[in-house]
């Protein structure tokens, strides 16, 4: 999938994934694409959570071999 | 834009995150936060946060290496040695400090209140605290607090 900017947050927990999505963001365009890779498990339900409270549209998510990659798409 | 207000009444490391992380959060998602630190919370206002502490004593849930009788609990520098191990698990757990946590809230406008009343009772230096935060009483929390969608004890 195609994205404009990359977040690396492996490694951290609850809330620095968030906290740091959001950074990413304001520094982005409406329609522009962060992906995010992280290995905290609770960022699942978090990210969807993100999206749903703040509008940007989490366009897919994966996992593999104990990551997850989030694509957010800025409102 | 939704609200949340915290009371954070407690200065010890772990009843410290709580407040902090989900102020930083709820500012992410576009609250208009404010904390209100009252007794012991005001300890989380200190401009240096190394004397944020946590004790194993008359804290039974807390999760230790080796069960530890709360005779040896007592003997000096437990306390000390406890919130170092603590702070060590936080580290190897990435969990940001304390510091950086209160940086990102400060960072995303989240308004801290200093209860007035506190500061006078035990006589605290206000040149040791943050700069850009306010002093005020109960009706200055509840101003706030009465207009909230969250409202949070800790």
């Amino acid at each position: 999938m195609n994205f404009d900017k990359e977040l690396d947050v492996r490694g951290m927990s609850c809330p620095m994934p968030i906290l740091k999505t959001k950074k990413s963001l304001n520094d982005m365009t409406t329609g522009q694409v962060l992906k995010i890779v992280a290995t905290d498990a609770g960022s699942i339900k978090d990210m969807q959570s993100f999206s749903t409270q703040t509008g940007n549209t989490l366009v897919a998510h994966t996992e593999q071999n104990g990551e997850y990659t989030f694509f957010m798409q800025k409102k | 834009m939704k609200k949340m207000a915290i009371i954070a009444s407690k200065g010890t490391l772990d009843m410290a995150y709580p407040p902090f992380i989900l102020a930083s959060t709820a500012a992410a998602l576009g609250y208009e936060v404010q904390v209100f630190f009252t007794f012991y919370g005001l300890q989380l206002l200190r401009k240096d946060l190394s004397s944020v502490m946590i004790s194993p004593l008359a804290n039974p849930a807390m999760p230790m290496p080796v069960p530890m009788p709360v005779m040896v609990q007592m003997l000096p520098g437990m306390e000390s040695m406890a919130t170092l191990m603590m702070k060590q698990k936080l580290k190897k757990h990435g969990v940001a400090s304390l510091q950086e946590v209160r940086d990102m809230c400060l960072e995303a406008e989240v308004k801290f209140v200093a209860c007035q009343m506190t500061v006078d009772l035990f006589e605290f230096d206000k040149s040791e605290f943050l700069e850009n935060i306010e002093y005020g009483g109960a009706a200055t929390f509840l101003g706030f607090a009465g207009d909230t969608d969250i409202c949070l004890f800790v």
